[in-house]
């Protein structure tokens, strides 16, 4: 179903930034109406290949092609006016306008001294029907679901005419259902003729939507192959470099007491980031994962068992006391919390790992004096026993934790939130709170953090997994709860679940509740 | 071009960008210099020898460097943690009023205090004064996001028309022949002299003691790492479970303290009461020297000898040549724009 003849061509592309080599000598061909699947981890270079190819960078070496004349490096108009569109994983729409506002804004000369509204919504419902890809144009964006704001984005490049589309993780704020849509759509739209570059970290849905896939692996091309007859494990393989083991899923052994108990908790903020009747327990010994597409209330119920919110409505018990919105308090009386943004609030980029790795207990009495003053040693000491135990690589103690990669960074928070005092090596924590522990990590460092997760609960922690990803939700949870618009359905075994029916919770379908998916 | 972060930053650059900074800022300097028809070489060898040339001339400039070593600390404790106190100058003026209150006023009215009670009660309100003139700015940052570069410098103005209007009224010296100043420091409050028969005083070695004892609070405490955390990431301190208006208060305290220390040891060293003119500027060259110390405790001293000496420099320079004392603020501004373009070129490199 493609034509002989490329689209698009890239020839042994190069880009260093300084000693690191984001791409070496990588050459590509999309053909027409194919679905090329661009597969590699965190850091593989994928983002700095499409960087080139929109002209955000400027490739040391190499040239690109599309439809036969030379692409100028380094301007991103003329990748537009090529016909390349980018779907970028975080939207860059404005809330407060309209669709078909939003598909006009920057498409039409400043010079004229009207908007031509009428032409531009005849022309986008036009592009929309062609391709499938019904659209409100008079609905405000603000208003649209996390499905409806992609799709406004797609047509946004198919509006300008773009004959490539680069899509840049789709899925990753998707629930299944919508991704099936989505995959839908892609057909229709290869169909039309387009061509399309699927990036992609998710093996399963690269064989199921490409075409044809390529796999980055240290900035080089490391394997091309036709998705027909290429196996999960072969694409992991030349990913990661080594064969990849699957884990196989290790319930919970003994389930103990209760460790932290919601009633009917509700939190003040924001409409689509709040908690509005949330009831949970979580047991020692147990993983429970809650599922949801992400801006639905994880990161209220993540604060409010992290300390930094407090309920507005409703109890919640930490080991049977309320919480009160202290972040020293609850750290200090053994949970472990790991935030969402790692980088942002994780840890204090330009503080030295060393301090970041005792901040949450430096004013206790093992690492400082009655007078405030700092014990170094100790301090030091400790650090050193969360850099070794959880193999954190990168720069050593002194070196500001920003320098550290993703995972090495998961490494240190995890390290500072897990390891106990040596004084008092028993001490585990006994309640995990983790927000996307895994969200961008490449597969060793997901495996890791999961085992620690799994070692934390198999020594006598409730463990509370807060995921967007199914296959974690799935592969993690001793029972599975799934938010949705600021709710959480009952938290149920994972054989009470069907990926259909979490697909349902997500989206908000009422009837989804787990016990008829049983039935 | 576009800026490119560096992957590694080298020890030699770090090094040399202080010196190339200085370079550079003597070289567009020297520009003016020709402009004004002097010889660049002996301008700047007049105005080196007028800073440090003499042991006259170094005592001038360690006279002119106590109350900047002062307002450099506290504008770099306070720029650590992100507060951005522009209102060094009205502090200082708060705690050399505080000064008076304590220590003058009363002369003649029976409170016969010793000096040994006097003297810290004098200090610390001072320290108390200035603090308090910056804890409303810093309350209303922490608790409605008030943009405090806006209300600290907007107080200066408000200290200075509350200082004039004290030395009409109430703290007005009765025997100074009409003139604006305050009623003088009782003569056994004053700093003792450090060098005889010049005017440098002890308060050179309570700024050089505060340096040490704020560089340790920053780089050695809890209270520090604190400060340190919340300037650099405020949302990754609060997970941490860093107090953050709490710690923001004890900023605003330790900074406003600093300058209101300033004010009192400028009083009790050098002019012994308050004048309108008092002070010409330390608070805002504070900010200039706590940038050029890139914040650093420490920094600030050598920072704050620096500009002391180009402005002492300078005016022997400028009778010896006839080049304005302008000279002075111009290589004060341009060493401070040269060592921020500096670091930035430590930490970035430009790329085609």
């Amino acid at each position: 179903m493609t034509d002989a003849d490329p689209v698009l061509t890239l020839r042994g592309i190069t880009k260093c930034f300084g000693p690191l080599v984001a791409n070496d000598g990588v050459s590509l061909t999309l053909a027409r109406g194919e679905v090329l699947a661009l597969l590699g981890e965190n850091g593989a270079g994928k983002s700095t290949l499409m960087s080139i190819l929109f002209g955000h960078y400027v490739a040391d070496e190499g040239s690109i092609e599309v439809f036969g004349a030379p692409l100028p490096p380094g301007n991103p108009k003329a990748a537009l006016a090529a016909g390349i569109g980018m779907v970028h994983q975080h939207f860059t729409l404005a809330d407060n306008l309209t669709v078909l506002e939003n598909v006009m804004l920057g498409s039409e000369p400043l010079s004229q001294p009207f908007t031509r509204r009428a032409t531009a919504r005849k022309r986008l419902l036009a592009v929309a029907g062609q391709f499938g890809l019904p659209v409100d144009p008079s609905a405000r964006v603000g208003n649209l679901s996390v499905g409806e704001r992609q799709r406004v984005e797609i047509l946004k490049a198919l509006y300008r005419g773009a004959r490539i589309l680069i899509l840049d993780e789709p899925t990753a704020v998707l629930t299944p259902q919508e991704s099936e849509a989505l995959f839908a759509t892609l057909g229709q739209m290869v169909a039309e003729g387009l061509s399309i570059i699927f990036i992609s970290h998710k093996l399963g849905e690269v064989l199921r939507v490409s075409h044809r896939i390529a796999v980055l692996r240290g900035g080089r091309l490391v394997a091309e192959s036709a998705a027909a007859g290429t196996t999960e494990a072969q694409l992991a393989e030349w990913m990661v470099g080594h064969a990849v083991a699957t884990r196989a899923r290790q319930p919970a052994q003994a389930v103990g007491e209760v460790v932290c108990a919601l009633h009917d908790v509700h939190t003040a903020g924001s409409t689509r980031e709040r908690l509005r009747g949330v009831s949970l327990e979580l047991r020692a010994g147990e993983i429970v994962a809650v599922a949801g597409v992400s801006g639905n209330g994880q990161v209220a119920l993540a604060e409010l068992l992290s300390g930094l919110r407090v309920p507005s409505h409703g109890e919640a018990l930490v080991f049977g006391e309320p919480v009160r919105g202290s972040a020293a308090g609850l750290a200090g009386r053994g949970v472990a919390r790991i935030p969402e943004d790692r980088a942002g609030v994780g840890v204090v980029g330009d503080l030295p790992q060393w301090e970041n790795a005792v901040a949450e207990r430096i004013g206790s009495r093992w690492f400082s004096n009655a007078f405030g003053w700092v014990r170094r040693g100790a301090a030091r000491a400790h650090a050193a026993r969360v850099v070794q135990r959880f193999d954190v690589r990168g720069g050593g103690l002194d070196a500001p934790a920003r320098a550290l990669s993703g995972g090495n960074m998961q490494k240190l928070i995890l390290g500072r939130a897990l390891t106990p005092l040596e004084a008092h090596e028993t001490e585990v924590p006994k309640l995990v709170v983790a927000h996307q522990p895994t969200w961008g990590l490449d597969i060793g460092a997901v495996d890791f953090v999961q085992q620690q997760l799994i070692a934390a609960r198999d020594a006598g922690a409730a463990v509370l997994l807060i995921s967007d990803d199914l296959d974690e939700v799935l592969g993690m949870g001793d029972r599975i709860a799934v938010m949705h618009a600021g709710q959480l359905t009952p938290a149920e075994p994972p054989e009470h679940w069907t990926r259909a029916s979490i697909g349902l919770a997500m989206a908000g379908a009422a009837e989804a509740a787990p016990a008829e998916a049983a039935a | 071009m576009r800026l490119e972060k560096r992957p590694q930053v080298s020890h030699a650059a770090l090094l040399l960008a202080p010196v190339a900074a200085v370079l550079f800022t003597l070289a567009v300097s020297g520009l003016l210099v020709l402009w004004a028809g002097a010889p660049v070489g002996r301008t700047y060898v007049l105005l080196a020898q007028g800073a440090f040339g003499s042991v006259f001339a170094l005592t001038e400039t360690l006279t002119r460097a106590v109350p900047l070593i002062l307002t450099g600390l506290a504008a770099a404790v306070a720029f650590r943690a992100h507060l951005y106190n522009i209102g060094a100058e009205g502090q200082l003026y708060a705690g050399a009023l505080a000064a008076v209150a304590v220590g003058g006023l009363h002369g003649g009215t029976g409170m016969e205090w010793s000096p040994y009670v006097l003297f810290p009660l004098m200090m610390l309100a001072a320290a108390l004064a200035g603090a308090l003139w910056l804890l409303g700015p810093a309350l209303m940052k922490a608790r409605l996001g008030v943009d405090e570069v806006v209300t600290t410098l907007l107080l200066n103005f408000v200290m200075l028309l509350l200082v004039s209007a004290l030395l009409d009224g109430p703290m007005k010296d009765p025997t100074a022949m009409g003139w604006p100043q305050s009623v003088a420091l009782q003569g056994d409050l004053e700093l003792a002299k450090l060098v005889p028969q010049t005017r440098l005083h002890t308060g050179l070695l309570w700024a050089l003691a505060l340096a040490v004892l704020v560089w340790g609070l920053m780089a050695r405490t809890v209270a520090g790492f604190r400060i340190r955390a919340v300037g650099a990431n405020a949302r990754a301190a609060a997970f941490a479970g860093v107090p953050v208006t709490r710690t923001v208060v004890l900023v605003a305290l330790l900074s406003g303290g600093l300058a209101g220390l300033a004010g009192a040891i400028e009083v009790a060293g050098r002019t012994s009461y308050v004048t309108l003119d008092m002070s010409p500027g330390y608070g805002y060259s504070g900010i200039v020297i706590a940038m050029l110390a890139g914040l650093n405790p420490l920094g600030v001293v050598a920072a704050a000898i620096f500009v002391a000496g180009v402005l002492v420099g300078a005016d022997s320079m400028s009778r010896a040549v006839g080049v304005p004392t302008y000279l002075a603020d111009v290589i004060v501004a341009t060493s401070l724009l040269a060592v921020l373009v500096a670091a930035l070129f430590t930490q970035y490199r430009v790329r085609r």
